[in-house]
């Protein structure tokens, strides 16, 4: 580091510090141009806490490079065209066909580069991987409540990504101008035209003519290729900077408290599970992709307007909304006037997505104003502290689940004997009622296990020994937990029901009105933390009688109950 | 920054980051109880281990020369089996050996980069503490300032004559960029009338999909199928366009089996009823007929129709029977279409009036 002379125009060189040897000069070359040292001691030290679950976003960063570099390769090859070629590559049952070259190079992608099949499967399993992390990433960052402030603004982006992965999976899906990604536009057209007002003109806009039209490929690969990942990178970055900014929570436990960050520094451990991981991500999707087909567009055949084979399916993440247009009753569209459709059958799907796409959007800021806490929040919560908002999730997993089971419903039926129309009615039955009956069990299974923690916070655990008392009765020893375990217990945020308040004028507004109702519903049923004067009375009650009886036992069991014989394992030993 | 970790600067877990900040509806007992701190840091046995660290630092190091060898063998495979023409399992084989040794070469460094990380590097726990995300007051401060000042240095509120001004004009430069997607789609042509009208006219063949052979009314025997389309369609320049609108399927059923509406009496030809393929719901091709019951079956969303009540929806999510194609038979006993359909087929869009004459 060097350090400022006193005048100006002095010119003697200042103290420095420099390695020697080739990484020295390196280093020194590079620092005098770019003040890189500041950088790498701002961040190389950095302290990130451990938890498996923390490893899922960084698994989704992982797939998106690895779609990155997979689809960097597959560009090379791949045309986004839809002028008519006659297919003459190695794969024998299309040759000769008249097809799309976009169709056609992606054959040759398959069947004539080498390692061009398992570029193409790398890439398209990492996509499937990339949409399945990133939801589950959300639903580590919901159910823990990493959401909160000062986070919320970072949920909305990792929101963004999520739309945006599942935007990209689309438009990629599609390339390739098969069978089965056409029916896919198909339906994207018949749901654009369902759209009132500006649908026809949309489709029409869109696919450069009546449908297929010969322009959509091309449009659609530079949205690929092109537009998305640019967004795409940029809103990753600004999720990273967000995640330097805010620093990583952590869940609570002995030692980690809201004000700092335990775990373990960039460099070197940190660094090293962090490329260790993108390795191990690597390696296990080339594996799949090496051992497992997907999307074997030469068993489709090239686009056509009229054939289509039975159980189709889209990619996974498309599921939903594909089982949101099949759980529509019959009869659901009206004519406006004599002149306008309107397509009840296509727009209340939209509106059933769209309703649970924003609620999730949104969660941060309802719950936020619910409870009105205005506090940084840097200890992720146990999903079963926080029963309301657990249990809501439990429900937005219901809801998303039918829809996305209920595009396999013709699966589900053949499978497994069943008529397609029960199939579809349980279904619409499990899609309305469902999340109210995972609300309730999962509320209920939060507060009984809260109870159970407090139960074990003041009385410690079952240890399994029956004791035979002078008297004559049993009792079963409960060994107490030591404080680094009952510490675990404890430490969560507690919340009681809003106490609505005229303000200044004695008055009373609806918004608070409405926002008393919901904290309510939210904190009504609530079992608080233990106290120390909690445990001191049960200790006290205990004391009077296991202390009465057996006091050796009691000071041994206390005596013991650190050591590690036999106690439950620390999470963070 | 990172302390050693004794845990000396705990603080309570509630006693968060703007003490200042309200807490909301939280309830912070009197008494609760204080964060313990750090439990004792746990050795590992490579760090009591001399031997057992060795151990470790050979398995990682033979982790990475493993990695070494798979690569040479993805390499090799490359070379060693290539893709021949016309043998599909030449390819399985080379997506499946390049694969295994690519996945091998990366699991290797992987595992053992991570077991590096776990088993041999320094393991204790560092402490960081974290900073209130909002700025301190004397920054906050200064960047209200720095706004006042660059208020004032460059009159933008003062001159409300040149903000008004700008605003305006930033709003109406993006206009154009509406206009500039117009051409998205060719000019000239209205797309909801485009979609009224199919390939389909008077005296035109029904023909076989996709050979384009036309068909005569006794190819058509009882309970088959046909896919249709108008002969000559291939000639078509917008053929896969005509195709999507025009789709035809043909069944035969015993002529009292189905319920002609008033009106409809000549549209089949002694029980050969033709019907758009395409699904009145989202456009998806009706392929799937159940020669039994005589329902039609869209394969992406279940929608069904039933040919002996005019493909009317039985079930799903389509509301309008697939429209009806009226045929009879030429000179030559081949099936041709009387008219183009006399709705338009496919998926509802908005301007799709509710008064064809059906």
């Amino acid at each position: 580091m060097t350090t400022t002379s006193d005048t100006r125009n002095d010119l003697r060189t200042p103290p420095r510090t420099q390695q020697r040897g080739v990484v020295g000069a390196v280093s020194n070359y590079v620092d005098e141009r770019t003040s890189i040292s500041g950088f790498i001691k701002l961040m190389a030290r950095k302290v990130f806490p451990d938890h498996w679950s923390f490893m899922l976003g960084e698994v989704a960063l992982w797939c998106f490079v690895i779609i990155l570099l997979s689809g960097t390769f597959l560009t090379f090859f791949f045309q986004a065209s839809m002028a008519e070629v006659e297919y003459d590559g190695s794969y024998v049952p299309l040759k000769g066909l008249e097809m799309s070259a976009a169709m056609a190079s992606t054959l040759d992608i398959s069947f004539d580069v080498r390692g061009g099949l398992l570029m193409r499967q790398i890439h398209h399993w990492a996509a499937l991987l990339f949409i399945a992390t990133i939801m589950l990433h959300m639903a580590r960052v919901f159910f823990t409540g990493a959401f909160r402030k000062p986070r919320e603004l970072n949920w909305v982006i990792g929101f963004l990504l999520w739309i945006l992965a599942m935007g990209e999976g689309f438009t990629g899906y599609s390339l390739p101008d098969d069978l089965l990604s056409g029916n896919g536009l198909r339906i994207i057209d018949g749901l654009i035209k369902g759209i009132p007002v500006v649908g026809t003109w949309t489709s029409y806009l869109l696919f450069g003519g009546e449908f297929p039209g010969t322009q959509i490929i091309g449009r659609l690969y530079t949205l690929h290729i092109l537009l998305l990942p640019a967004v795409i990178v940029a809103l990753i970055g600004l999720h990273m900077v967000f995640l330097i900014v805010h620093k990583h929570t952590q869940f609570a436990g002995p030692g980690k408290t809201n004000d700092n960050v335990v775990g373990y520094p960039i460099l070197p451990v940190y660094g090293a599970k962090m490329a260790g991981t993108f390795f191990l991500v690597f390696g296990v999707i080339v594996a799949i992709a090496g051992l497992f087909t997907i999307n074997p567009i030469w068993n489709y055949g090239p686009y056509d307007p009229s054939p289509v084979s039975a159980g189709t399916q889209p990619d996974w993440y498309i599921g939903f909304a594909d089982g949101a247009l099949r759980l529509v009753p019959p009869g659901w569209e009206f004519v406006l006037f004599d002149t306008y459709t309107v397509s009840m059958n296509i727009l209340a799907p939209i509106i059933a997505i769209t309703l649970w796409i924003v609620a999730v959007m949104f969660y941060p800021f309802i719950e936020g104003w619910i409870t009105g806490d205005k506090r940084e929040h840097h200890l992720a919560d146990r999903p079963r502290n926080v029963p309301t908002r657990t249990a809501l999730g439990a429900a937005g997993i219901v809801y998303y689940g039918a829809m996305f089971v209920a595009a396999s419903s013709d699966l589900i039926a053949t499978h497994f004997q069943m008529s397609m129309e029960n199939v579809i009615w349980a279904l619409q039955f499990v899609f309305i009622v469902g999340p109210f009956i995972a609300y309730f069990i999962t509320k209920r299974i939060c507060i009984a296990l809260q109870k159970k923690d407090r139960e074990m916070a003041l009385h410690g655990y079952e240890s399994g020994r029956i004791v035979r008392l002078p008297g004559g009765e049993f009792v079963e020893v409960h060994q107490p937990l030591d404080e680094y375990e009952r510490w675990r217990l404890v430490s969560f945020n507690d919340y009681k029901p809003l106490m609505i308040r005229p303000n200044a004028r004695g008055q009373i507004s609806p918004f608070e009105r409405v926002r008393a109702v919901l904290s309510r519903w939210f904190f009504e049923d609530r079992i608080a933390p233990v106290t120390r004067g909690e445990l001191e009375a049960s200790h006290g009650a205990h004391g009077h009688r296991e202390g009465a009886n057996e006091p050796d036992l009691h000071q041994s069991e206390l005596a013991t109950a650190g050591q590690g014989v036999g106690a439950p394992p620390h999470t963070k030993p | 920054m990172a302390n050693d970790g004794s845990g000396s600067d705990i603080v309570r877990a509630d006693s968060s980051h703007g003490a200042d900040a309200s807490p909301g509806t939280a309830v912070i007992a009197a008494d609760a109880f204080e964060n313990p701190g750090l439990p004792p840091h746990r050795e590992r046995v490579t760090d009591l281990d001399p031997k057992a660290d060795r151990r470790h630092e050979r398995v990682v190091s033979l982790l990475f020369y493993l990695s070494i060898v798979f690569s040479v063998a993805a390499i090799a495979a490359y070379f060693a089996i290539p893709i021949v023409e016309n043998d599909p399992w030449s390819v399985r084989l080379n997506t499946l050996f390049l694969g295994l040794s690519i996945a091998g070469a990366l699991l290797s460094i992987g595992v053992g980069t991570v077991h590096w990380g776990k088993a041999l590097m320094d393991n204790a726990e560092r402490v960081e503490m974290r900073h209130q995300t909002r700025g301190t007051e004397e920054t906050r401060a200064r960047s209200v300032e720095i706004f006042q000042e660059a208020d004032k240095e460059s009159g933008f509120s003062r001159r409300s004559l040149l903000r008004n001004s700008l605003i305006g004009a930033l709003v109406a430069a993006p206009l154009p960029a509406i206009f500039l997607f117009r051409d998205l789609a060719p000019r000239d042509n209205d797309p909801a009338a485009m979609l009224a009208h199919t390939a389909w006219k008077e005296g035109v063949r029904l023909a076989r999909d996709p050979s384009g052979t036309p068909i005569r009314a006794a190819d058509v025997t009882l309970g088959s199928v046909f896919h249709v389309i108008p002969e000559g369609l291939e000639e078509s320049e917008h053929y896969l366009e005509e195709k999507a609108k025009a789709a035809v399927l043909l069944m035969r059923l015993k002529p009292e089996d189905l319920n002609v509406s008033p009106g409809r009496e000549t549209w089949n030809y002694d029980g050969i009823v033709a019907y758009s393929k395409i699904c009145t719901h989202v456009g998806c091709p009706v392929a799937l007929y159940e020669q039994q019951t005589h329902h039609l079956l869209c394969p992406c969303h279940q929608s069904q129709f039933d040919i002996k009540q005019e493909a009317a929806v039985i079930f799903g999510p389509a509301k309008r029977p697939l429209p009806q194609l009226p045929i009879s038979v030429d000179s030559e006993g081949y099936l041709v279409a009387q008219s183009d359909f006399h709705e338009p087929v496919g998926p509802s869009y908005w301007e799709r009036r509710g008064d064809y004459d059906v």
